[in-house]
């Protein structure tokens, strides 16, 4: 047993997650010119064994426990006190999952329609970026992660994309890289400043966020200079003018990984980074942020209420969606912060569904427009069926994975942010209204001639959205296992938050 | 008469100490007598022997370091220059910039059907001019080799006889570097003035020993200021940039790469070591103006270049912002009194040795697409479509760019993070913001860049041939930035004395 546990912690399982995918892009690339028919295949076994991976992780990962697990620390850069230093805790877990999931199904489910070397490629240098970012505990390496994300990011919405795609492309890469000039002087303000309560030059995230007294003033500007960064990446209203061009220009895949799991990098951060580090400041910027939250979340219900563009309506529920996970984020009660946790996921799934079926909606109709579309019930009922099923996930029907999640949220923010949440509420009804008019729209009513010839679901199709429909039922209905292992996870940081701020 | 000519004792001089000097020397006066002397050498060679000098003199050099690494920095030539780390750290630089430059000239020229001495010697003089640049102890010694470097550049920038434009760029910059040869001068006679010596070292030893003295500061900071407005001119700082693009554009590509890298670096350190050497007990009075200086040139560097259609144009402007990006290290300097230093002069080398490979590298390939363009122009329609005709090349353009960005596991991320985080460490919060926007500014230039090669299509598609040498330049550029991107250490490691400045 102690033999088996030795070979679970020596077995570098979280570097194999960020290696996976690199060495898979490799080859990829690699194999670009000479053998063109093997570079699907190849792709594919790079991420299903990633996807492996992280399940054999979810499996092996010690429900109960708080800290971190299967932590693996390499020194990198010594003149810098940085290294790879790569950890999880039931924070991180699902949204590691995510990733590993999801990657695989983009690429077996969506075609590229042409350079597929390259896309496949930068799909995969995607998943180890995104990887990296989710397990990082060390400041600087993190940075890199989150930074290099956009680069793959940026050629996937420029090559692959639709008729505004290199707008789209250059906006998405300069907003976020701007947020993060921000970050990268707070990091660095952070790691000088640490270093007089440290005694050393490190960056490593723990040793700061345990070690570290920062002056009320510094903790302020440097929990902005992160916030600004996440913000953006949320994003957070008035940041996320980038996100409904990013989303409607982005080729599918895109767009299901831009919601699915580039985002959550966002909120992620701001629980990993802000509020771990500097809790205090965090306390001080709440009603901002809830603010902006309860902004984002009204404002992103009334946009997509709006859209002519199915695609661009899901993008603004994207904002909806993300506002809530912020004000569950910075309520700071462990029900809410689990929420917000188990809503990361929820909403990667919902809406990286929603997007897929808007991807299948534009292969067979060449057209996103909600008034060219009418009827589809009638001539697909079971592509309708899935939609439904998605559509209500990111409502937040009880039953759902996403009621479980915004319901965790709102009953958490009650007590620390009663009047924020009250308005918060109204946004669920919104969401509802905005969902369920598009759908009775396209899908309702007698279909026109154009419509009357709708494909309905194929078989790769419905195996595909068979995978999101059941973790969104299962999820929805036994959410406990999930939430067993996020909890211990939420209330230590909460208890270190409580500590800290007293 | 003859009793003082007799007593004239001339300085000892180490002569293995000056060997890379030496090394640069005899291969400049091969090229020029052997090759004037001789028919036209078969294609390659004269490029080859130029390498062949700039990489003996590499090794001497490392010879030099292994040496100051075990007995420690000293001064040579009765004072004149310094033999430190941070001395022999540029030098390499810049002979690497004259070996890879020299390879790709060698492609450039056998294109254009001109294939000659020349312009090898005169980087090997440049090169001169830049190495006495870097370790100059003495404001005399240190405008030697300015004038050496500053002449070979304008004929350099001059020598594409064919084309108007590069001697129109020879002559812009002959006219505004002899008025910023005689801006320097003037400082340097001013600080004589104040401080009766030219000698670095002497210079701070003098202003320190009179600190007790009430004493009118005026003369020396006049001189100091003519001085930085000297340098401005030469490292093309804002407001005294406006020749830099002009120039870049006009100058055959390959030599844009010369000066935007060996001229550029050589200024910059020989900048650097005089503030930081002689004048640490005026960082109050200087330090301000670095730091308007550097705001300044990174703002106007990176925002003008973001209008430019012109590749050249565009990487001319993005020289200066990381100008202003070294700057920032020496604006980090300024907070701390001799002799520490600390992070800034650390920053600052390893900025300018990756910044070195880097812009070397950019500009190797902009000279091979350009070279296949119809008429050798580098708009950024030339640039369209490389991504699907030549995607290895493409490739490694990215790279070179993004690096430039400051994109992380690139080794202009670490250049970026070193000179920030100088910046921070010392309290310079304000220009270590203005610095990272700066960067994000410029960094859609890049993209622009990016969006031609590999999101547009050819309008007249031209297949880019990549000649031998400069692939092997190119190479070596690119695997410089990613190796030092990934591993910084191998750098880094180096680094660890650099502070340490030759004072005796």
């Amino acid at each position: 047993m102690i033999a088996a546990n030795l070979e679970v912690l020596s077995f570098p399982i979280l570097t194999l997650l960020v290696v996976m995918p690199v060495i898979g892009s490799v080859v990829v690339a690699l194999l670009g010119s000479s053998r063109p028919e093997w570079i699907k295949l190849a792709a594919l076994i790079s991420s299903v064994s990633t996807a492996a991976l992280s399940l054999w992780l979810l499996a092996a990962f010690k429900s109960g426990e708080a800290g971190f697990q299967f932590v693996s620390q390499h020194l990198w850069i010594s003149q810098w006190g940085i290294s790879w230093h790569l950890g999880v805790d039931g924070i991180s877990l699902f949204l590691i999952v995510l990733t590993g999931i999801l990657f695989p199904l983009v690429i077996v489910g969506i075609d590229p329609h042409h350079n597929e070397t390259s896309y496949f490629a930068w799909m995969l240098l995607l998943q180890a970026g995104v990887m990296g970012s989710f397990l990082s505990l060390d400041l600087f390496l993190f940075f890199v992660m989150f930074e290099i994300v956009l680069v793959p990011m940026y050629f996937l919405i420029g090559g692959w994309g639709y008729d505004q795609r290199v707008y789209a492309a250059t906006k998405f890469f300069l907003y976020t890289m701007a947020g993060s000039a921000f970050m990268l002087v707070g990091i660095i303000a952070t790691v000088a400043l640490a270093q007089r309560d440290l005694g050393v030059v490190t960056f490593d995230l723990v040793k700061i966020a345990e070690g570290a007294k920062f002056s009320t003033n510094a903790a302020r500007w440097l929990f902005l200079s992160f916030a600004i960064a996440f913000a953006v990446k949320v994003p957070l209203f008035p940041f996320h003018t980038w996100l409904p061009d990013a989303h409607t220009q982005a080729p599918t895949g895109g767009s299901v990984i831009l919601a699915g799991v580039l985002l959550k990098m966002g909120t992620y951060g701001f629980l990993r980074f802000g509020v771990y580090l500097f809790p205090q400041a965090a306390m001080w910027a709440r009603p901002a942020i809830f603010t902006l939250a309860v902004i984002g979340i009204i404002y992103g219900a009334i946009a997509a209420t709006m859209q002519h563009d199915l695609k661009r309506l899901v993008a603004y529920s994207s904002v909806a969606h993300l506002g809530f996970i912020v004000l569950g984020t910075f309520a700071l009660s462990s029900q809410a912060v689990t929420g917000a946790v188990m809503q990361m996921v929820n909403h990667g799934v919902s809406t990286g569904a929603l997007f897929l079926l808007v991807g299948m909606i534009y292969e067979r109709r060449h057209t996103r427009e909600i008034s060219e579309l009418r009827g589809i019930q009638h001539v697909a009922p079971i592509f309708a069926g899935v939609f439904t099923v998605v559509m209500l996930s990111s409502v937040g029907l009880p039953g759902l994975n996403g009621f479980v999640g915004e319901f965790l949220i709102l009953i958490g923010s009650f007590g620390p942010a009663r009047w924020w949440t009250v308005v918060a509420t109204v946004g669920v009804i919104l969401a509802a209204l905005y969902l369920l008019w598009a759908y009775q729209r396209v899908f309702h009513g007698e279909p026109d001639e154009a419509n009357s010839t709708f494909k309905e679901i194929t078989v790769r199709e419905g195996l595909l959205m068979s995978v999101f429909v059941a973790i969104i039922v299962v999820s929805g209905i036994y959410p406990k296992p999930i939430l067993d292992r996020i909890e211990p996870s939420v209330a230590a940081l909460i208890e270190h938050v409580e500590g800290q701020t007293k | 008469m003859n009793d003082q000519i007799s007593e004239f004792a001339g300085p000892t001089i180490d002569w293995f100490s000056v060997s890379p000097l030496l090394v640069l020397l005899f291969g400049a006066l091969l090229l020029l007598l052997v090759g004037s002397l001789t028919p036209q050498w078969r294609r390659g060679w004269y490029g080859l022997v130029s390498a062949v000098t700039a990489s003996a003199a590499i090794v001497l050099s490392i010879f030099l370091w292994r040496d100051i690494s075990s007995s420690g920095p000293k001064l040579l030539v009765g004072g004149a220059l310094a033999l430190d780390h941070f001395a022999v750290l540029a030098s390499i630089a810049i002979c690497a910039a004259v070996l890879l430059v020299s390879l790709v000239t060698s492609d450039y020229l056998a294109g254009e059907k001109s294939d000659m001495p020349e312009i090898y010697a005169l980087y090997l003089t440049a090169a001169i001019g830049g190495v006495v640049m870097v370790a100059a102890n003495d404001l005399i010694v240190l405008f030697l080799g300015l004038e050496t470097l500053s002449l070979s550049l304008y004929l350099l920038a001059a020598s594409n006889r064919k084309r108007a434009e590069s001697q129109e760029a020879g002559l812009k910059y002959f006219i505004l570097g002899g008025f910023a040869s005689a801006f320097f001068l003037y400082g340097v006679a001013l600080t004589y003035g104040a401080t009766g010596t030219t000698r670095l070292v002497d210079i701070n030893l003098a202003l320190n020993s009179y600190i007790t003295v009430p004493r009118n500061d005026t003369l020396l900071l006049v001189g100091v200021g003519l001085m930085l407005v000297g340098f401005g001119f030469k490292v093309s700082l804002v407001p005294f940039q406006a020749w830099t693009p002009d120039v870049y554009q006009g100058s055959p590509t390959p030599v844009t790469a010369f000066m935007a890298s060996a001229g550029k670096v050589a200024a910059l350190v020989a900048l650097v070591r005089v503030f930081v050497t002689a004048f640490p007990s005026r960082a109050d009075d200087w330090g301000p103006a670095i730091f308007v200086l550097s705001a300044l040139t990174l703002i106007v560097g990176s925002v003008v270049a973001v209008v430019q259609t012109d590749v050249k144009r565009m990487l001319a402007y993005s020289s200066i912002s990381h100008a202003g990006f070294i700057l920032v290290g020496l604006e980090a300097s300024s907070h701390r009194s001799s002799p520490d230093v600390g992070d800034g002069l650390t920053a600052i080398a390893v900025y300018v040795v990756l910044y070195a490979a880097l812009v070397v590298g950019t500009f190797s390939v902009v000279t091979v697409v350009a070279q296949s363009s119809t008429d050798g122009a580098t708009s950024l329609d030339a640039f369209k479509g490389i991504g699907k005709s030549n995607p290895v090349l493409a490739l490694a353009l990215t790279v070179l760019l993004l690096a430039q960005a400051g994109v992380p596991l690139t080794s202009g991320f670490v250049a970026k993070f070193g000179v920030v985080q100088a910046a921070v460490s010392v309290g310079s919060y304000k220009l270590a913001v203005v610095a990272m926007i700066c960067a994000v500014i410029a960094a859609f230039v890049y993209l622009r860049i990016m969006v031609s090669m590999w999101l547009n299509d050819a309008t007249n598609p031209v297949s880019v041939k990549v000649p031998l040498f400069s692939t092997i330049a190119i190479a070596i550029a690119v695997s410089v930035t990613l190796v030092i991107g990934v591993l910084p250490s191998l750098l880094l490691d180096l680094t660890s004395n650099l502070t340490q400045l030759a004072s005796k």
